[in-house]
């Protein structure tokens, strides 16, 4: 515990960084995820043919690669200078943008979980697409989304260590600070372990209540 | 399914859907259309900062580096398969000294991110007197990560299968490693097989992470070549290169499970593995009738 209580100014900025990097990354890639999916189902071939180039770009990036591009490559195109905030603002970008990928797919296939007579009978209802998209498929898509969707954010979570390797302050890099003030690295790399399967244990729960709670009635 | 969700566009609808395509292509273009300007504004299509491919060298360092790239994807893709079979079994053993300390192990490992995971094996270890190459790093941290992920696949699949499979096993007097090693695994595997090379996919993609604990693959590289001043250090033209070779090798393996699925897809029209298929009736339901009531000439076969 003594390398926890003797640091606990580091490990409670190390977790905020964490936790900065996942709703705002989660943020931007709900978004952005939710434009894509819907411009993949949308009745406009140039956006569908778009919406699956993007998903099918980038889901076969490795998110090492997409940071990679974000911290090095970015910088000196756009003339920025790497300062803590502009890591930071490129580091939620580059998780955004990742896993805006994975959160379109889920909604995809959400929409096609609702069955095809839900669409059909509002269409017959005269209603236009965004009302059947609106009113009909979407209510019934986000029930059975939401626990695939809390999959593609335990998965999010896990992934902002990644910026550790791109001098962004968060649970991965605390490693490299803690070392610098001697103290044992076997030990600190145990306790992030257990952080992080606490949180995901925590992620799973909250999943599992979600699921439970607006479990589509069939 | 989504041409369900909307109509065959009347004369309004086309126009809108005109103006709204014409919107994307016009947002894609201008964003395209940033990048390429601030390429060239920075100079990046200058023949200064592409030097650096012109030597053989370079390529050669570069075919190298991906070598160790699929060097350390293959170790762990084989090690990952071999461990997630191994932890599969183990958790659906029927024994609860096997399958709960199995299913926590699964648990744990899929919960630990996989960098903190290298960082570990690679920085932690050394502390208490166990050193290792970052590859090593690398691959069994993979394997642990995707050892686990693949274990549930593998036993997602055998639980999904139906009830009557295991049970025909033992009817025909097979042990449990017999149901398990004949029956339920190869269904299994054929019905989750695009699931498990999605996965390896995510391995070849994971691989990249090594970059992080200085393991010299493709990305580790092109940040050696973009901080060469001496060819202008082009980082930029070095990750266009070396993101173009990381994504082809994934599209390449997805390809592989899309064509798998798609192969799984249409077989499974004609032989279903589930045995969900009703048996084929050789015999008419008069036929059936005229049996059952012992009448006819089916009365001499003793039914």
């Amino acid at each position: 515990m003594g390398v926890i209580t003797d640091n606990l100014d580091l490990w409670g900025e190390t977790l905020v960084g964490t936790l900065i990097l996942f709703f705002a990354g989660g943020l931007l890639a709900l978004i952005l995820g939710i434009i894509v999916g819907a411009m993949r189902v949308s009745p406009i071939p140039v956006a569908r043919a778009v919406g699956s180039l993007y998903v099918n770009t980038i889901r076969n990036t490795p998110l090492t690669l997409v940071f990679f591009a974000f911290a090095f490559a970015l910088p000196p195109l756009l003339g920025l200078r790497l300062t803590g905030p502009v890591s930071l603002t490129l580091a939620i970008c580059a998780l955004g943008i990742y896993t805006a990928t994975y959160v379109a797919e889920t909604i995809r296939s959400g929409i096609n979980t609702v069955p095809v007579g839900q669409a059909e009978a509002a269409r017959a209802l005269g209603l236009t697409f965004g009302q059947v998209m609106s009113l009909v498929v979407m209510p019934q898509a986000f029930r059975s989304v939401i626990p695939p969707m809390m999959s593609v954010f335990i998965a999010l979570l896990k992934n902002t260590t990644v910026a550790a390797g791109f001098s962004v302050v968060n649970l991965g890099s605390i490693r490299n600070y803690l070392s610098e003030r001697g103290e044992n690295q076997f030990l600190v790399i145990l306790w992030v372990m257990a952080i992080f399967v606490a949180l995901v244990l925590l992620l799973s729960w909250a999943q599992r209540v979600l699921e439970n709670r607006w479990k589509v009635a069939r | 399914m989504s041409s369900v969700l909307y109509d065959v566009p009347g004369p309004r609808a086309i126009i809108r859907n005109r103006i709204l395509g014409v919107i994307t292509v016009v947002v894609v273009v201008a964003v395209l259309g940033f990048f390429v300007w601030r390429l060239v504004d920075t100079g990046q299509f200058t023949a200064a900062k592409w030097q650096a491919f012109t030597y053989t060298n370079v390529w050669v360092q570069i075919g190298l580096a991906t070598l160790r790239t699929l060097g350390a994807f293959v170790v762990a893709a084989v090690g990952a398969l071999i461990v997630g079979f191994v932890l599969a079994i183990g958790r659906l053993s029927a024994h609860r000294w096997l399958r709960y300390p199995v299913g926590g192990i699964v648990e744990v490992l899929r919960a630990i991110p996989v960098l903190v995971f290298m960082f570990l094996l690679y920085y932690g270890l050394p502390v208490i007197g166990i050193r290792m190459p970052s590859y090593w790093a690398v691959v069994i941290a993979l394997i642990a990560y995707n050892g686990s992920v693949l274990a549930e696949v593998i036993r997602a699949g055998v639980e999904s299968l139906p009830r009557g499979q295991s049970e025909a096993g033992y009817a025909i007097g097979l042990r449990k490693a017999g149901v398990m090693r004949l029956v339920l695994l190869p269904q299994a595997i054929r019905a989750m097989m695009p699931v498990i090379i999605a996965q390896l996919v995510v391995t070849l993609k994971d691989t990249a992470l090594g970059f992080i604990i200085t393991y010299p693959e493709l990305l580790f590289y092109a940040r050696f070549l973009g901080s060469q001043a001496v060819l202008s250090s082009p980082i930029v033209p070095a990750t266009i290169v070396i993101g173009a070779i990381y994504i082809a090798l994934c599209l390449l393996l997805s390809l592989v499970a899309n064509t798998v699925e798609k192969r799984l897809r249409r077989s499974a029209k004609t032989g279903r593995v589930a045995g969900a298929t009703q048996p084929v009736q050789e015999i008419t339901d008069t036929q059936l009738i005229a049996a059952q009531k012992g009448l006819g000439k089916y009365d001499a076969q003793g039914l």
